[in-house]
C-alpha cells in the first residue's frame, strides 16, 4: 500500500507505530504526504487519523505515557529524533484544532502571541503581518476595525478563520487540520474550506475529518484508515470512485462506520 | 386514590417551603449579627477613631489609630508573602503536576493545612520564630497570616488553572511556544479571575483571624510600625476592648468590629467589580 508515485514528499512515514501506555493506536503505518497538496484522513472513530496528525507536530509528547517509534521525515529530518528542537518543528508545522481555541487577549495579540516567539519583528512590520495573516484567512473585512477587542467576541465560524490565521502568521510549511468544521454550521464551514483550498498554494496542508464529503470536496489525497492502520492512501477521486479495497469501498458508500 | 401527579405537587410543595424555611433560618442569624454589629457600632462612630491611639484605662478619649494601621501592616506583609508563594506552588500543582503522585501528596498536606485551626498556625509560629527571637514582633504576625492565607491561594490556583482547558494549551503549543511562556501569558491570563478571587478570599480570611496573633504579633497600646516589636491590630485589640470593664472600651470595640466587617465587605465587592471587569474585557 501507498505505493503512489509522488515527485515531492513533504513528510514522509515509515514503519510509523504508535502507543497510548499499552494499547497501540497506530500499527506500521507508512504515507508519502505530497508537498503543497492537501491530504484528507479518514476514517470511522478511534481509526487513528488524529493520532497520526498528532505525530507530525509531536503534540503528543506532551503526554507521558504516548510513544511513536519508526520514521517520521520531514524534508529528511526525522522528527521523532529526541535532538529535534520541538519548539522549531511546531513553526514549521502549525495545527487548527476541532473547536476553535482563540487566546484570551486581543485578535491582534492572537496573532502576534505565536510571532513574537520565532521573530522580531518591529511594530510596524508586525502590523503588516498581522493584516496579511488576516487577509489569507478571509476574517480581515470583517475585524480590522476592531483588532484590539477581545478574541472571545468573535462567532465560532470567525473564531475559527482567526485560529487559521493564528497558525498562518508563524509562516509554516506545513498546516495541520483536525476536524476544524466539526464545530461549525454549514454556512461557516463552507467559508473554511474555501479557505483550505486558498492556502494550497502555500502549504502542505493535512486534514482529518468525519466527513467524507468533505474529504471529497477538498483534498488532492485521501488517506483512509481503519484500526489503526493505513488500509488505502490514493487520489481523492480514485479512491471515492474506484476504491482498491473493499473495506474502503464499505465505509464510503456508508455500510460501516 | 391520590394521583401520581398530586403527589408530585405535594413533594414539591414541601420540599421547596423546607428549602426556602432554611434558607430564612441561616438569614435570620446573618442580618442578626449584621444588625447588632451597625447598630451598636454606628453609635459608637467619631473621628478620633482614626486620628488618635488606643487609650490606657481610666481615659475617656481615645481611637483606634494605631490598631488600623497595624491590621494593614500585617495583612499588606501576609498577602505580599504568602500570595506569590501559593500562586507559584499552585502553579506547580495545576500546570506539573495533575496526574503525578507527588502531586497528589502535595494536595492532600495542602487541605490538611487549610483546616488546620488557625491557633496551631500561632502556636507553631510562636515556637519557630517568636520564642528563639525572644520578642512579640509584627513581622511573626504576618507570617502567621500568610501561613493561613498560602492553602487557599494554592488550592484555588491549582484549581482555576485545572479548569483551563487543554485545548488551550495545545493551541499554544503548536505555535513552537515554550511552556513557561504558555504559562504566563495563556494559562495565567485565562485563570485570572478566579486565581484574582483566591487571593483576596484568602485576604478577607485572614483579616478577622485573631487566635493566630495572640501568640506571634501580640498587640501594642502605642502607635509602631516596626517589624520587630509587637504591633496593635484589630482583632486582637477587639477581643481586649470587648472583655474589658470599661464602657468606652467596649463602644470602641464594636466600632472596631463595624469598621472590620465593612472593610471586608468592601472587600468582597470590589473582588467581584474587578472579576466582572476581566471577564467582560475577556482577557
Amino acid at each position: 500500500m501507498s505505493a503512489l508515485p509522488i515527485s515531492a514528499a513533504k513528510i514522509s512515514v515509515r514503519n510509523l507505530d504508535f502507543f497510548y501506555g499499552d494499547n497501540q493506536a497506530l500499527k506500521d503505518i507508512r504515507l508519502d504526504i505530497p508537498e503543497r497538496q492537501i491530504t484528507a484522513f479518514i476514517g470511522p472513530s478511534g481509526c487513528g487519523k488524529t493520532t497520526l496528525l498528532r505525530v507530525f507536530n509531536r503534540m503528543y509528547s506532551l503526554y507521558p505515557g504516548q510513544r511513536a517509534s519508526g520514521d517520521v521525515l520531514l524534508d529528511n529530518e526525522n522528527i521523532l529524533s529526541t535532538q529535534m528542537d520541538l519548539n522549531r518543528l511546531r513553526a514549521r508545522v502549525g495545527m487548527v484544532f476541532q473547536a476553535p481555541t482563540p487566546f484570551p487577549m486581543s485578535i491582534y495579540d492572537n496573532i502576534a502571541f505565536g510571532v513574537r516567539r520565532h521573530e522580531p519583528l518591529r511594530r510596524t512590520q508586525m502590523d503588516e503581518r498581522v493584516e496579511q495573516s488576516l487577509r489569507q484567512a478571509a476574517l480581515w473585512d470583517e475585524v480590522k476595525d476592531n483588532l484590539k477587542g477581545s478574541g472571545l467576541g468573535l462567532s465560532g465560524g470567525q473564531q475559527q478563520r482567526l485560529c487559521i490565521a493564528r497558525a498562518v502568521a508563524v509562516k509554516p510549511e506545513v498546516i495541520l487540520l483536525d476536524e476544524p468544521t466539526s464545530a461549525l454550521d454549514p454556512i461557516a464551514t463552507l467559508k473554511i474550506e474555501e479557505l483550505v483550498n486558498e492556502l494550497r498554494d502555500q502549504f502542505t496542508i493535512v486534514i482529518v475529518t468525519h466527513n467524507m464529503q468533505q474529504a471529497a470536496r477538498v483534498s488532492d489525497y485521501t488517506a483512509f484508515m481503519y484500526l489503526g492502520e493505513m488500509v488505502e492512501f490514493g487520489h481523492t477521486n480514485q479512491l471515492f470512485t474506484n476504491p482498491g479495497k473493499k473495506q474502503t469501498e464499505d465505509y464510503i458508500t456508508g455500510r460501516f462506520g | 386514590m391520590i394521583s401520581l401527579y398530586q403527589r408530585r405537587r405535594f413533594w414539591n410543595i414541601f420540599n421547596l417551603s423546607m428549602a426556602t424555611l432554611a434558607t430564612l433560618f441561616g438569614l435570620f442569624w446573618l442580618v442578626w449579627i449584621l444588625w447588632t454589629t451597625l447598630s451598636y457600632g454606628f453609635s459608637a462612630l467619631h473621628p478620633a477613631l482614626f486620628t488618635e491611639n488606643t487609650p490606657p484605662p481610666g481615659v475617656d478619649s481615645g481611637g483606634l489609630k494605631n490598631a488600623f494601621v497595624g491590621s494593614l501592616i500585617l495583612i499588606g506583609l501576609a498577602v505580599f508573602i504568602g500570595a506569590p508563594l501559593g500562586i507559584l506552588a499552585g502553579t506547580w500543582l495545576g500546570e506539573f503536576a495533575v496526574q503525578r503522585r507527588l502531586g497528589f501528596v502535595v494536595r492532600f498536606f495542602n487541605d490538611i493545612l487549610l483546616s488546620a485551626p488557625s491557633i496551631v498556625i500561632g502556636l507553631f509560629v510562636y515556637a519557630i520564630i517568636v520564642h528563639p527571637l525572644g520578642q512579640f514582633s509584627a513581622i511573626s504576625g504576618a507570617i502567621a497570616l500568610a501561613l493561613i492565607m498560602i492553602p487557599v491561594v494554592v488550592r484555588t490556583t491549582d484549581e482555576m488553572l485545572q479548569l483551563v482547558p487543554a485545548t488551550l494549551r495545545e493551541a499554544a503549543i503548536a505555535l513552537g511556544v515554550p511552556y513557561w511562556r504558555l504559562i504566563t501569558q495563556i494559562t495565567w491570563r485565562a485563570a485570572g479571575a478566579g486565581i484574582l478571587t483566591g487571593v483576596l478570599l484568602a485576604t478577607a480570611r485572614i483579616s478577622g483571624e485573631t487566635a493566630p496573633l495572640l501568640f506571634t504579633a501580640l498587640n501594642n497600646q502605642f502607635y509602631s510600625t516596626s517589624l520587630d516589636r509587637p504591633i496593635a491590630n484589630l482583632p486582637v485589640v477587639i477581643f481586649q476592648f470587648a472583655m474589658s470593664p470599661y464602657q468606652n472600651w467596649q463602644a470602641m470595640g464594636w466600632a472596631g468590629a463595624l469598621i472590620a466587617t465593612l472593610a471586608v465587605l468592601t472587600l468582597s465587592v470590589v473582588s467581584r467589580l474587578i472579576i466582572k471587569g476581566i471577564i467582560k474585557r475577556g482577557a
